[in-house]
């Protein structure tokens, strides 16, 4: 079919578009039909996920923490989760489904990853019954905690960045500098969520 | 009079003493080169291995490595700082490297799900959402696109991550290494999306790889119209399979995990996605508990590469390069200042080689070194008139728990001995 300005390539087809195109957004477009419950998702989390991320969340090792951490975003080492810090149960969906389990992703089904979504729901204290079902119906009344508390960049209204004055050359300090920190200590391992 | 300078007028004197001496100098030399054999650099008296025996024929490298002397030029990675090497980061050798161009096989590494492995025959890329005409194009098809060739760096967000609560990794691969600069050959992202029609209302664009990890991140739709590429080259050859083989997705200025490597699909929509890597993810937490989303722009930022805890100066005083790497995301590099009293007096450096639009920049400051102790600096200002903040600057505003977007200024104290440490000062 004729397109665009040099007509290269040729239209996808449905089935090809829905294969690949599997994105969720926080209006809940792209969700699939489906459902899952808590306990559902309780029984695929034990056999498929909580080797790396713990029974309840808590993270094995170094792997990623899903659950708990509220109210630690202004401490001094934030515990980032999805309960703490996620703004979209989209998000979780989404993500599960294209990459989760880590070295066998895309092996869960669409009803599984809505089970497993209800369970980290419960894990986190966002959902208490066992019996709760997570749907395509249901799934955007569900919101997460700390929703309201991403802003767009503003980085340009900072004060070193606003003030573009020429920097100073000459006799900027009083004092000869003193060193205050060294990087002597090579073993310190950074939190497991600032790993990137 | 700058450093070239004056070593060019030098070269001007003794090129006329030369020709001044005449014959009578090359006639004194050669009386002379009997008794000079007697003694001196064997390397230099004695014949050497590679200048009697023959080395390798034209066939024994159909593609070439390094010198084995240069074994230690090598990408790191830092085991401790992610769960598994999967997932994570390794850093190239900026302290060995010089101009602006970073070697293919030193370009740092960011994966979230291991090195995809495609066969070009084998890839495809779709567009979809709102668009008139959903398409796909096999690599056979990008290659009938007009296209471009355009030199920019790539910086990670995290990089200089783990140095927000102070200085921690000892040398400024590991502390700035998450940064390469190539050129780049590819078709612009806008010829692509022209070739499908985007629909009105299409004001953002998903990028998706094809990986195990299918890396999404959502694009504003100027940005894509902009100067975005859909590459397949990078220096000239294909790009190296852990750089995205065989295409990736360029994003210039922007945070490196925006430019989606093994890029499959490219999706139209009026809203961003909200994806993990901008949520959980790059994402930057300030002290009162919100956090920055769509830090896209990576700031102006220098650093010395030499001197530096992996390249101390070995050769006493005396004449000493200072080198370095400036960039910004904004655009040019107009100035480097460098500091050898930590802050107090600053001069400002030379650039030389090209200076292109979010690209490195190299710069050079030769000084004479008297042997005492320094304390290196190096402050980028770029062509909008950012200035590079201080680490202090930085923290005042974000506090240390943003994990990205660190562009602060670097330290280096350099000692008496010519050894060089990873140093905060106050």
């Amino acid at each position: 079919a004729a397109h665009g300005v040099l007509h290269l390539g040729r239209p996808a087809t449905a089935d090809e578009v829905a294969a690949w195109d599997i994105d969720v957004r926080p209006d809940g477009l792209g969700l699939p039909a489906g459902q899952g419950t808590v306990a559902q998702g309780e029984t695929i989390f034990a056999e498929q996920c909580a080797s790396c991320h713990g029974d309840f969340g808590e993270g094995a090792g170094r792997w990623p923490v899903l659950a708990g951490g509220q109210d630690t975003l202004t401490r001094e080492r934030p515990v980032k989760t999805i309960g703490s810090y996620w703004p979209y149960l989209s998000t979780v969906y989404d993500y599960v489904r294209r990459a989760m389990p880590f070295g066998n992703a895309r092996s869960l089904s669409d009803d599984d990853v809505y089970a497993l979504t209800a369970y980290v729901l419960y894990l986190n204290d966002i959902v208490t019954d066992e019996d709760f079902e997570l749907s395509k119906d249901n799934f955007s009344q569900a919101r997460l905690p700390n929703e309201d508390n991403f802003i767009e960049d503003d980085r340009k209204s900072e004060p070193g960045m606003a003030d573009k004055t020429e920097p100073c050359m000459s006799n900027c300090m009083a004092e000869p500098a003193g060193v205050s920190m060294r990087a002597a200590v090579l073993d310190v391992t950074p939190d497991a969520d600032n790993e990137d | 009079m700058t450093s070239t300078s004056i070593i060019d007028s030098a070269l001007q004197r003794s090129r006329r003493s030369f020709l001044k001496s005449g014959l009578a100098g090359g006639a004194a030399l050669m009386a002379g080169s009997a008794a000079a054999r007697a003694a001196g650099d064997p390397l230099i008296t004695e014949i050497q291995d590679w200048n009697r025996y023959p080395g390798d024929g034209v066939d024994a490298a159909p593609y070439g490595q390094p010198s084995q002397f240069e074994a230690e030029v090598v990408r790191r990675d830092v085991p401790w700082l992610t769960a598994d090497p999967i997932s994570s980061i390794n850093f190239t050798p900026l302290h060995e490297l010089d101009g602006i161009i970073t070697p293919n096989g030193l370009c740092f590494e960011r994966h979230h799900g291991g090195k995809a492995v495609i066969a070009p025959a084998d890839h495809r890329i779709i567009i979809n959402g709102m668009v008139d005409t959903p398409l796909v194009f096999t690599m056979e098809d990008l290659k009938r696109f007009p296209r471009e060739n355009r030199i920019y760096f790539l910086e990670c967000a995290a990089n200089s991550g783990m140095e927000w609560r102070g200085a921690q990794l000892n040398g400024c691969q590991f502390t700035h290494g998450m940064v390469h600069c190539v050129m780049y050959t590819g078709v612009p992202l806008r010829y692509l999306l022209a070739e499908a029609g985007v629909k009105p209302g299409g004001s953002w664009l998903l990028a998706e790889g094809a990986d195990a990890s299918a890396m999404t991140r959502s694009i504003p739709m100027d940005k894509a119209l902009d100067d975005c590429l859909v590459a397949f080259k990078m220096n000239g050859e294909a790009l190296r399979p852990e750089q995205g083989y065989p295409v990736r997705l360029v994003v210039p200025g922007w945070e490196g995990n925006m430019w989606v490597k093994w890029l499959r699909r490219l999706e139209v929509g009026d809203a961003p996605w909200a994806q993990r890597e901008e949520t959980s993810k790059y994402t930057d937490l300030m002290p009162d508990g919100k956090a920055r989303r769509h830090t896209f722009l990576m700031d102006v930022k220098s650093v010395i590469t030499s001197p530096s805890p992996q390249a101390p100066v070995t050769h006493g005083k005396g004449p000493l390069v200072i080198t370095g790497l400036a960039w910004s995301g904004g655009g040019r590099i107009s100035r480097v200042d460098v500091t050898i009293d930590g802050g107090r007096n600053w001069r400002t450096a030379r650039i030389d080689g090209p200076s292109l639009p979010k690209a490195l920049h190299r710069f050079y400051l030769e000084i004479d070194w008297d042997g005492s102790e320094m304390f290196l600096q190096s402050r980028a200002i770029d062509e909008d008139g950012y200035v590079q903040p201080t680490k202090d600057a930085l923290r005042a505003v974000r506090g240390v728990n943003s994990i990205y977007h660190n562009n602060g200024i670097q330290t280096w104290q350099v000692r008496t001995d010519g050894m060089v440490e990873n140093v905060e000062i106050s």
